[in-house]
């Protein structure tokens, strides 16, 4: 490791973890938006839940490279070749986090709402999304840091669509370890980085949680974290 | 949509099922980087997640393990270790290994920790011993959740198996890898569909492990 290197670079090292975090995080962003309403429609019409989970499972398991590469024909070499495939990846976390998440509410909390007149949206908005938070988090953790590290692999079609894969590849094949561990260690910081940011935001959003003495909610929420996971 | 059209010629012909190059020694390569990755992952996942479960110790360590081996940049790692040992086979394993570790710990350690209080209360009661405990009871709870992990990491590590290629391993990867550079996109679709198929046959495998080792009484409550 020739940390000299590395100080010579700071500028490349930046704007790929820039190009990193830009493609892996607007993936998310767009798995979530398509997630939530897959989800909701997933919770309220359970017979939907299995085709639609059978297909987001198949889609994660087409090798990241080889969709890029089907894709190339249908969209060229542009940003969306990279982040059509890790939307669709994400989907198998999300869309069961948010069905775990809302079926997850406990019965009597629904029909409380409900007797206090809040109708279905309402109900939705305030009461059970809410309490889906730390199943949701759970899951845009899982996403968000596997979204950040495979972004590398799209430096195997073009030096800018691989975000921090750049140095990998360029390393690889000058056969100069130092550049593919600048890229590794830079990519785990930023997932790290992403992952830290994502449990902060869910703390301060469920200040309920940590305060609850039922260890009941804690149970059934590990249990739905396990799954996401 | 000639590309898939094509694919189905690349499928069938015949010189395409031969020699070192062919479907079922890429194929067999492919399956053997998978189930040792997969036993690695498990020898460390599995044990490491049934004594923190027990003991109720660690749970934050297991997560920022599986946390932090999820953020390493699978190809990046594995060119890491290929730029110094190069055609070693071993650096794939452990690559994929640590691809498929964080499922299996997250859900051997969580499988634990739910197992029935009133189970494992019960067992200390007869005058089972902590390891009996831990084997006779919390161990059988926990199988469905830990048969979960273990599906969804051959199911990671069967679809990323195909890196193997990137580094002059073979596996199916390498129709996707030779396709791309020689431009012959059927090939890469090849590559692509095996991978689905077989990660899917995976998927099916496992469950069917899965029915025969869970015990009956806790498949009903699961």
């Amino acid at each position: 490791m020739d940390w000299g290197w590395v100080s010579d670079h700071l500028d490349l090292v930046g704007h790929y973890t820039g190009r990193n975090a830009y493609l892996g995080l607007i993936a998310v962003a767009f798995g979530f938006l398509v997630s939530l309403p897959l989800g909701l429609l997933c919770a309220r019409y359970r017979w939907l839940y299995a085709p639609i989970s059978a297909l987001a499972t198949a889609l994660y398991a087409i090798p990241s490279l080889a969709f890029f590469v089907v894709l190339l024909d249908f969209t060229g070499l542009q940003d969306r070749t990279i982040i059509i495939p890790l939307t669709l990846y994400t989907l198998s976390v999300l869309v069961p986090a948010v069905v775990d998440g809302l079926t997850n509410v406990p019965e009597h909390v629904r029909q409380a709402a409900t007797a206090m007149g809040f109708g279905p949206l309402r109900r939705l908005l305030q009461v059970e999304l809410p309490l889906s938070i730390p199943v949701l988090i759970a899951g845009l953790r899982v996403a968000t840091v596997s979204s950040i590290s495979l972004v590398s692999v799209g430096s195997l079609l073009g030096d800018s669509f691989g975000g921090l894969g750049y140095f990998f590849t360029r390393g690889y094949q000058i056969d100069y370890p130092t550049e593919i561990w600048t890229g590794v260690i830079a990519v785990v910081v930023l997932a790290l980085a992403a992952d830290l940011v994502l449990v902060a935001v869910g703390r301060l959003l469920t200040p309920w949680v940590r305060r609850s003495p039922r260890t009941v909610i804690r149970r059934r929420t590990a249990r739905a974290q396990a799954r996401a996971a | 949509m000639s590309i898939f059209t094509d694919f189905w010629g690349w499928f069938t012909t015949g010189a395409n099922w031969h020699g070192s190059d062919g479907i079922p020694a890429r194929l067999s390569e492919h399956v053997q980087y998978c189930l040792l990755a997969l036993a690695l992952a498990s020898a460390v996942g599995i044990p490491i997640g049934l004594l923190t479960g027990h003991f109720r110790r660690g749970g934050l360590a297991v997560t920022a393990l599986s946390t932090a081996a999820r953020a390493l940049p699978t190809l990046g790692i594995l060119y890491v270790l290929a730029s110094y040992q190069p055609l070693a086979v071993f650096p794939v394993i452990l690559v994929l290994a640590a691809l498929g570790l964080p499922s299996i710990l997250v859900n051997t350690y969580t499988g634990v920790v739910q197992a029935d209080p009133d189970a494992v209360d019960a067992a200390r009661g007869m005058g089972m011993r902590p390891s009996q405990v831990l084997l006779r009871v919390e161990l059988p709870s926990a199988l469905p959740l830990i048969w979960l992990g273990i599906r969804l990491a051959a199911f990671q590590v069967v679809s990323t198996a195909t890196i193997a290629a990137f580094v002059s391993l073979g596996g199916l990867g390498n129709y996707i890898r030779f396709g791309l550079a020689t431009r012959d996109y059927p090939q890469v679709v090849g590559g692509a569909v095996l991978t689905v198929v077989l990660a899917l046959l995976s998927l099916l495998v496992v469950s069917l492990a899965a029915r025969l080792t869970v015990s009956k009484g806790i498949r009903a409550r699961s």
